[in-house]
């Protein structure tokens, strides 16, 4: 995993996106954070930080569909755009992702 | 007296655009019908203006007892204040009476002498105590009787407190037992007033209670100390002055400082009658809310006749409101109020009295099921009529009010045990009544929400009972708090409970319920849940909490044919294990029956020791649990084991529990391991709607606990064995339903296979055994399962067979790549929880043994 150093953060490469399947999420370790990363079924990424703030239920497992993550033990559900729960748990910090040249970007400030 | 306030914005441009809405009757009808207006974004339509002849702002009619009795003050029973008027641009005039509507010119004379013009126009004008014929009700001078009071305004309700709390008034007679009656008595009682009740009906609140209930009331009533009269009426009351003494229809005479007349009351229909609006009972209405002679002109609340009916409470006032803001609004001009099924539910004088429907049975077929205990207050009865509920009566207790409320409304399938109807048998410990709650009362035990949580989530506006458990969390645990939860939104609602819709649906993001989609889903030929979600969901939006359900669902419809869709899983399913709350792994298994060899022993005991496994634990169900298994450790721990999954982590078919037999035991009487053993096999691995968990116990001492499981089953003397369904022991506890006895082990088998296929095919998802039996009742299931009523037995038995046959374990099945990409990648690739500690299963022994 390489560092690219930006403005007020840095820029890591996570991988191929063919890494995670349409509709799941996979967990990478960036700079020391724990992120979720989710590839929608519309081809897009979001990146969310992996473990719910409710008990530590490890965010990848969870179930997505537009709108939410479903954390996999006790289905709380936050939003994937802003990382706020609908369901009354604190929020999960998000992360920008992007996709470049069929690589996996998620940038860590 | 006469405020106006004037609509800060009248006279600017923009105001000829708007239709002018005139609003007779600012009670509880008036008002609320302009809320629902307003909530269709009707302050851009109409300009509204709004007249009563009450002084006042809007009230809550029904909280008046609460004011007689002081448990409220009269700021507190305020609906809408004068800002909210101010705040959404209503004219409204108070104290001010319409005479007369114009509706050729459409305009409306007021006894101020404005001639005011609408478009529209809405009658609510409520209704008015009755006061039934007496003597001596006026002075001499014309004007009534000093201490002779009506209850049916604020007004009233404050001269009676008045008067009541004065020195020298010791004594009251209110006239009317009903419920306005008893409740006035039991406010008059809380100032240290004594108080009879003179009643002309047979019994007490004869409206709403047959006789028996009646009686046990009486002696409710009693016990608090309040003197009854029934069948009997005040003929005269004694002045001249001030209010002295009544004599009743039998001569007997009641010396008394107040009168309190509650003896019913009469729709106000002066203006529609003199207006030429057709008026029987009441103001004729249609379907739409408009009255029959006027399009223009629409009447809504106590003051309408609907279908030949009449009423007085304030549940059909909100139906029809909702219907006439829909029609006057154009948000959605089909809409049609059909009547409403009136129920009754609320404290009289301290007693709980819920009634609805007919209180007696009216046909030889009609079922009357009755509890009386007068001792304790307590009366009960229910009237059935084909299976369904037609009438209700609940007096001192109503825990059971919630169910017999929904069964009513919507003619809910009933327990075969009718008595379930009045009593909870083996359920959850008895309920306090909720709102006798205390605030931080916790009503989730698995989530920890408490009463005053849910409470102010209904004040806050969620008025639907999934909406409350979205947004509480409370009753998404083991969900044996649903019903408390749903009792509770009930009563924060007071009554204005939304029903959601999707509350019938298979899964909240598909609007179909599960015979529409399971056909659906066939017509269409979809296969995999983003195939489903974009044919059937609203706008083709993904739900993902409706994945799971759907998934289970394409694989009972297409079996083997279905595609190997991991996205719509949850990940229990993805990887073939059950999630723990570090993120790790159980792993079990199967043992079929319970019965394992020393080899099978061995290599659990290898694969613990090679994996430092933290925790090795028997099962509820015969087995043995691998507990802390790393997520990429799972396909190796698959191969070294070398034995078929258990499914302890799916909604499927679990295990099925035996004991040891007749092989063994001195008291078997049949070889139910065995039959346990071929049990499993066939059925190993189904989904389902929710997990089962099955037994066979080879003797009625049942030690495979065959009574409290989905499918349970037990050799009786003779070679026959009973088959029980619908069992529970966890968060619910019920007692399985005898289904059949049979006599041999193949039909038990094949009963059971067809039993569970007929619920995999009809139950709603995640609905255990245990609630599903109830709901579509013994009999019928009976009738289907064991008789073929239904000719599908064959079918059944061939949907099992197909399962049989396509079964594959997906253990062995996991070769040595991942089926997707990362499948068994860990999650948590940083360690952030505290991990079971390698030992604890010496910890907790204390030592290796």
């Amino acid at each position: 995993m390489s560092g690219t150093g930006l403005a007020a953060g840095v820029a890591y490469s996570c991988g191929p996106v063919e890494a995670i399947p349409y509709g799941e999420g996979r967990a990478f370790a960036v700079g020391g954070h724990q992120v979720a990363v989710f590839r929608k079924r519309d081809g897009t990424l979001r990146a969310l930080s992996a473990v719910c703030p409710h008990k530590g239920g490890p965010i990848a497992d969870g179930q997505i569909d537009n709108k939410v993550v479903l954390c996999p033990l006790h289905l709380n559900a936050f939003e994937l755009d802003t990382g706020c729960s609908t369901t009354g748990a604190a929020p999960l910090r998000i992360y920008p992702v992007y996709l470049e040249d069929g690589e996996i970007v998620v940038f860590v400030s | 007296m006469t405020t106006l306030i004037q609509r800060p914005d009248e006279g600017l441009a923009g105001e000829n655009s708007r239709r002018r809405l005139i609003v007779i009757g600012n009670g509880m009808a008036g008002a609320r019908v302009v809320e629902e207006i307003l909530a269709r974004g009707g302050a851009t339509q109409f300009s509204i203006t709004m007249f009563g002849d009450e002084p006042y702002g809007n009230y809550n009619r029904i909280m008046l007892s609460h004011v007689l009795s002081g448990e409220e003050s009269h700021e507190d029973i305020f609906l809408n204040s004068l800002e909210w008027y101010i705040e959404n641009s209503i004219t409204l005039h108070t104290g001010v009476r319409v005479q007369r509507i114009d509706r050729f010119a459409k305009v409306v004379f007021s006894d101020d002498g404005q001639i005011t013009p609408y478009d529209e126009l809405i009658v609510a004008t409520g209704s008015r105590s009755f006061m039934p014929p007496m003597d001596g009700l006026y002075t001499p001078r014309g004007s009534l009787l000093p201490g002779l009071f009506a209850f049916r305004t604020i007004d009233d309700t404050r001269g009676m407190i008045d008067y009541a709390t004065r020195d020298d008034h010791r004594r009251a007679v209110v006239i009317g037992g009903g419920l306005l009656g008893l409740e006035a008595a039991r406010g008059l009682q809380n100032h240290g007033i004594e108080v009879d009740v003179v009643h002309s009906g047979r019994w007490l609140m004869n409206a709403q209670l047959g006789r028996e209930g009646g009686e046990v009331l009486r002696r409710s009533m009693a016990q608090l100390g309040v003197g009854i009269f029934t069948n009997n009426r005040v003929v005269s009351i004694w002045g001249p002055d001030k209010v002295k003494a009544v004599r009743l229809r039998d001569e007997t005479e009641i010396h008394c400082d107040l009168v309190v007349v509650a003896a019913g009351i009469r729709p106000n229909t002066d203006v529609a009658t003199t207006s030429g609006f057709t008026v029987e009972r009441a103001i004729v209405v249609d379907d739409q809310m408009r009255t029959v002679d006027d399009d223009h002109v629409f009447a809504v609340g106590e003051c309408v006749q609907h279908r030949g009916e009449v009423y007085g409470l304030v549940a059909p006032l909100w139906e029809q409101a909702v219907v006439l803001a829909d029609v006057i609004t154009g948000s959605n001009p089909q809409a049609a109020y059909l009547g409403s099924r009136t129920a009754t539910k609320l404290k009289v004088a301290g007693v709980e009295v819920a009634a609805m429907g007919l209180t007696e049975p009216e046909r030889e077929t009609d079922e009357h099921i009755i509890f009386s205990e007068p001792r304790r207050g307590i009366f009960k009865s229910v009237v059935i009529r084909d299976g369904k509920i037609i009438g209700a009566t609940l007096l001192g207790d109503s825990k059971k009010l919630a169910f017999l409320q929904q069964a009513f409304d919507r003619g809910l399938p009933l327990p075969e045990e009718r008595v379930e109807l009045l009593f909870d048998l083996g359920g959850p410990p008895a309920e306090v009544g909720v709102a006798e709650l205390a605030e931080d009362a916790q009503i989730c035990n698995c989530n920890g929400v408490c009463k005053s949580t849910i409470v102010d989530t209904v004040k806050g506006g969620c008025k639907t009972v999934s909406g409350v458990m979205d947004a509480t969390r409370a009753g998404k645990g083991c969900g044996s708090c649903k019903g408390l939860v749903a009792q509770l939104v009930e009563y924060a609602a007071g009554g204005g409970v939304e029903e959601d819709p999707s509350a019938h649906y298979y899964v909240p993001g598909i609007p179909m319920d599960k015979p529409a989609l399971v056909q659906t889903i066939r017509v269409q030929d979809l296969r995999s849940v983003a195939e489903v979600f974009a044919a059937l969901a609203p706008n083709g939006e993904e739900d993902a909490k409706s994945k799971m359900g759907l998934a289970s669902l394409l694989k009972l419809i297409w079996g083997a044919e279905a595609p190997d869709d991991r996205e719509g899983r949850f990940i229990n399913d993805r990887v073939h294990a059950n999630i723990q709350k570090d993120g790790t792994f159980s792993v079990v298994p199967q043992m079929r029956g319970g019965v394992t060899t020393p080899e099978q022993l061995r290599r659990i005991a290898d694969v613990a020791e090679k994996y430092a496994v933290p925790m090795v634990k028997l099962t509820g169900g015969q087995r043995i649990d691998l507990l802390g298994i790393k997520k990429e450790d799972l396909p190796k721990v698959w191969a070294d084991l070398g034995m078929p999954s258990g499914f302890a982590y799916g909604k499927s078919f679990r295990t099925v529990k035996t004991c040891v037999g007749q092989e063994f035991c001195r008291f078997g009487l049949a070889d139910s391991t065995k039959l346990g053993v071929e049990l499993e096999t066939r059925m190993q691995g189904m989904e389902s709607p929710a997990k089962m968990k099955l037994s066979v116990s080879g003797c009625p001492r049942n030690c495979a606990e065959s009574y409290v499981k989905d499918v349970g089953i037990v050799a009786i003397d003779g070679g026959r064995w009973e088959v029980y369904v619908g069992g529970a022991a966890g968060a619910h506890v019920r007692k399985g339903d005898l289904l059949v006895t049979v006599d041999d082990a193949e039909t038990a088998k094949k009963l059971t296979a067809r039993f569970i296929q007929y619920y995999r095919e009809n139950a709603k998802w995640l609905e255990r055994t245990y609630a599903f039996v109830p709901r579509v009742g013994l009999d019928r299931i009976k009738a289907v399962v064991v008789e073929d009523s239904e000719g599908i037995a064959e079918r059944l038995d061939a949907a099992v067979q197909d399962h049989v046959d396509s079964y594959v374990d997906p253990w062995s099945q996991q070769g040595a790549d991942p089926v997707t990409p990362g499948q068994f990648r860990t999650s948590l690739p940083l360690e952030v929880l505290p991990t079971m500690p390698p030992d604890r299963a010496e910890q907790l022994l204390g030592g290796a043994w």
